[in-house]
């Protein structure tokens, strides 16, 4: 049976052409996608060239991906899609949050909004953008809370005052103490090393 | 208009420190509780006078973190957080994050199970669209529609609730196929209440599309080029009503949307109009395509039989030891999705809805973001907008197809 999945697979000249015209860059494939892992300081040309040259007409999406063992912990992921040629590609790069990213608000209006996201949820800096205000969080809100570090139940909480008569902000009490389930088996999943087995 | 116009001028030139010339652009806060926002919006609008001069939306209030949920629970667990982004249309949202696990897991899905989820996403495109053109209708003033669709929302939602028990939040497209098989009797009906919406959907075309006010309140309101909706990230109606002929269903086919006879809809203007008939005109090649399912609608297994994925029956539980273990790994452990990443995206009723998933190995999505729809079409308000009278605003709105559940995730 053919996979059931929306069928993208581009073929091998089109992901030679990009490999050429992008020599600085690693172009990798998974499950049928391509994956262009960039330099931080190539975005924009890479970014233009895709759209100028290789018809990536729409930016679909920026994601961001937190790695906090990483050196350069943040990894933005910019997804194009190309209507008349009917492909998709993934450009990678990565950066920590202080190295700022060219913003694309230039080549692409909508890339307003998902970078402010990014910026809102991560902190990555973006340069060049016309309006890096948080978009998501709310007003006055500290911290970005997509990273791994940022604790699920937050830092605050809000609830309406009768005595003030307005709302105030609080620092977050759990009634029943946060539970995270582990599941994962102790025979697959994890990797202990028992003190002498390293001599092994 | 003019003559009021004058006359405050007039009168504000009587007025002791006051000089005419120096009025300044007023803000106006619409939302976040407004009826015509269609949820928690709200839009900081800069008027001269009636004419709208910048209209920045904030958006967030109906923020969830489901992102970062999703992060916190296994593969299974965070399904249902799908269901809750856009939840006019809670089975597509299922569908693409289904399908991006499938992906990444290498995962088969049996014939009957993907024909059950190409007749349930298009009952869900005409349960998106029903309430999207309704309400578009009754911000402009036309009432009728959203009381004679409504009656047929409901059939349907009877159809979520036969097949998954909830009216909404189905949680029924699984990694590896569906919950449960079809009840006996569903198919008929289904045959059945689609001949009737045909009849119906007729009459209420012919409520609106012609009527005088409905015309004026949307031909040339909200009008977007080609370019400029490539630009902004459209997609879906919204990119077809600018006369750009790109579905997903069509171009990038999952599931077998490619054994289905159906018309990819376009308009010509791109105005608020083309993309109120875009919707209308998409209901009927729905209906198309789920008489074609449920004439097809093969025999067979409705999930993978890969125990790793998809739970055995119940029946299986009470006499195998071995079913049993799977049963309760399945719903402790959860399946494993190898390391990795993948971006799906489907033909959401709205648009392209993608989930880009980014896997670690183990029993739970590293990353999991969601590519809202609407999020690329509300940041273009301000450009649609602009120049517009107050009272295009909601129209504008309206025909964009905007749910908060999905734009602020």
């Amino acid at each position: 049976m053919s996979a059931h999945w929306p069928h993208d697979k581009p073929d091998a000249g089109f992901a030679d052409a990009v490999r050429a015209a992008f020599p600085d860059a690693a172009l990798t494939e998974h499950v049928g996608e391509l994956t262009l892992h960039i330099a931080r300081d190539a975005l924009l040309d890479v970014a233009r060239r895709l759209r100028d040259d290789f018809a990536f007409e729409q930016l679909i999406d920026v994601a961001g991906v937190d790695f906090p063992e990483r050196p350069e912990r943040f990894e933005v992921a910019y997804l194009f899609l190309s209507l008349t040629r009917n492909l998709r590609i993934r450009v990678k790069l990565s950066t920590d949050d202080t190295a700022p990213v060219a913003s694309l608000t230039g080549l692409w209006p909508c890339a307003n909004w998902w970078e402010r996201e990014v910026w809102d949820l991560y902190g990555v800096l973006f340069t060049g953008h016309p309006d890096l205000r948080r978009i998501l969080t709310d007003y006055g809100f500290t911290g970005h809370p997509f990273r791994k570090d940022f604790p699920l139940t937050g830092h605050v909480e809000l609830r309406y005052s009768e005595t003030e008569k307005r709302v105030v902000y609080e620092p977050v009490k759990l009634a029943q103490d946060f539970r995270s389930f582990d599941f994962l088996s102790p025979w697959e999943g994890t990797d202990y090393v028992l003190p002498g087995d390293e001599k092994a | 208009m003019v003559d009021a116009n004058a006359e405050l001028t007039a009168a504000l030139a009587e007025t002791p420190g006051v000089d005419p010339s120096k009025i300044d652009n007023y803000m106006i806060n619409f939302g976040p509780q407004h009826p015509a926002a269609h949820g928690v919006l709200r839009l900081v609008m800069e008027l001269d006078g009636e004419v709208i001069e910048r209209c920045d939306p904030h958006v967030g209030l109906l923020h969830r973190g489901t992102e970062k949920l999703c992060e916190y629970k296994t593969y299974l667990q965070a399904l249902p957080y799908t269901d809750r982004l856009d939840y006019v249309s809670p089975m597509c949202m299922e569908h693409s994050y289904v399908l991006a696990i499938e992906k990444l897991a290498g995962i088969e899905v049996p014939l009957r199970a993907q024909y059950i989820r190409v007749m349930y996403a298009e009952i869900t495109r005409i349960l998106n669209h029903i309430m999207n053109v309704c309400s578009h209708a009754n911000d402009v003033g036309a009432m009728t529609p959203l009381l004679w669709l409504f009656e047929e929302r409901e059939h349907l939602m009877g159809f979520y609730e036969r097949v998954s028990g909830a009216r909404m939040h189905a949680a029924y497209f699984r990694p590896g196929g569906v919950h449960q098989d079809l009840p006996d009797g569903l198919l008929e009906d289904i045959a059945a209440w689609c001949d009737g919406y045909t009849k119906v959907l007729g009459e209420t075309q012919s409520l609106v599309a012609d009527n005088r006010i409905f015309k004026q309140r949307n031909v040339d309101v909200g009008t977007i080029s080609k370019a400029d909706a490539v630009a902004w990230g459209f997609s879906g109606p919204n990119l077809r009503a600018c006369e750009v002929e790109w579905d997903l269903r069509r171009a990038q086919p999952y599931e077998v949307y490619d054994r289905m006879e159906f018309d990819v809809v376009v308009g010509h203007h791109g105005d608020s109009y083309d993309r109120f008939m875009v919707r209308m005109e998409e209901m009927r090649q729905s209906l198309r395509i789920i008489r074609q399912c449920v004439k097809e609608m093969p025999k067979g297994r409705v999930a993978t039989i890969d125990r790793k994925v998809a739970p055995p029956s119940r029946t299986e539980m009470k006499k195998s030891m071995e079913a049993l273990i799977h049963h309760f790994k399945l719903y402790t452990e959860g399946f494993h999705v190898p390391a990795g990443e993948a971006y799906v995206a489907t033909e959401s009723p709205k648009g392209e809805f993608g989930v880009y998933l980014v896997s670690d190995g183990t029993n739970k999505p590293y990353r999991c973001h969601f590519r809202a729809t609407g999020f690329s079409h509300l940041q273009a308000m301000d450009f649609l907008c602009k120049g517009h009278m107050l009272a295009d605003a909601p129209a504008i709105l309206g025909s964009l197809d905007i749910v908060f559940g999905e734009v602020d995730r």
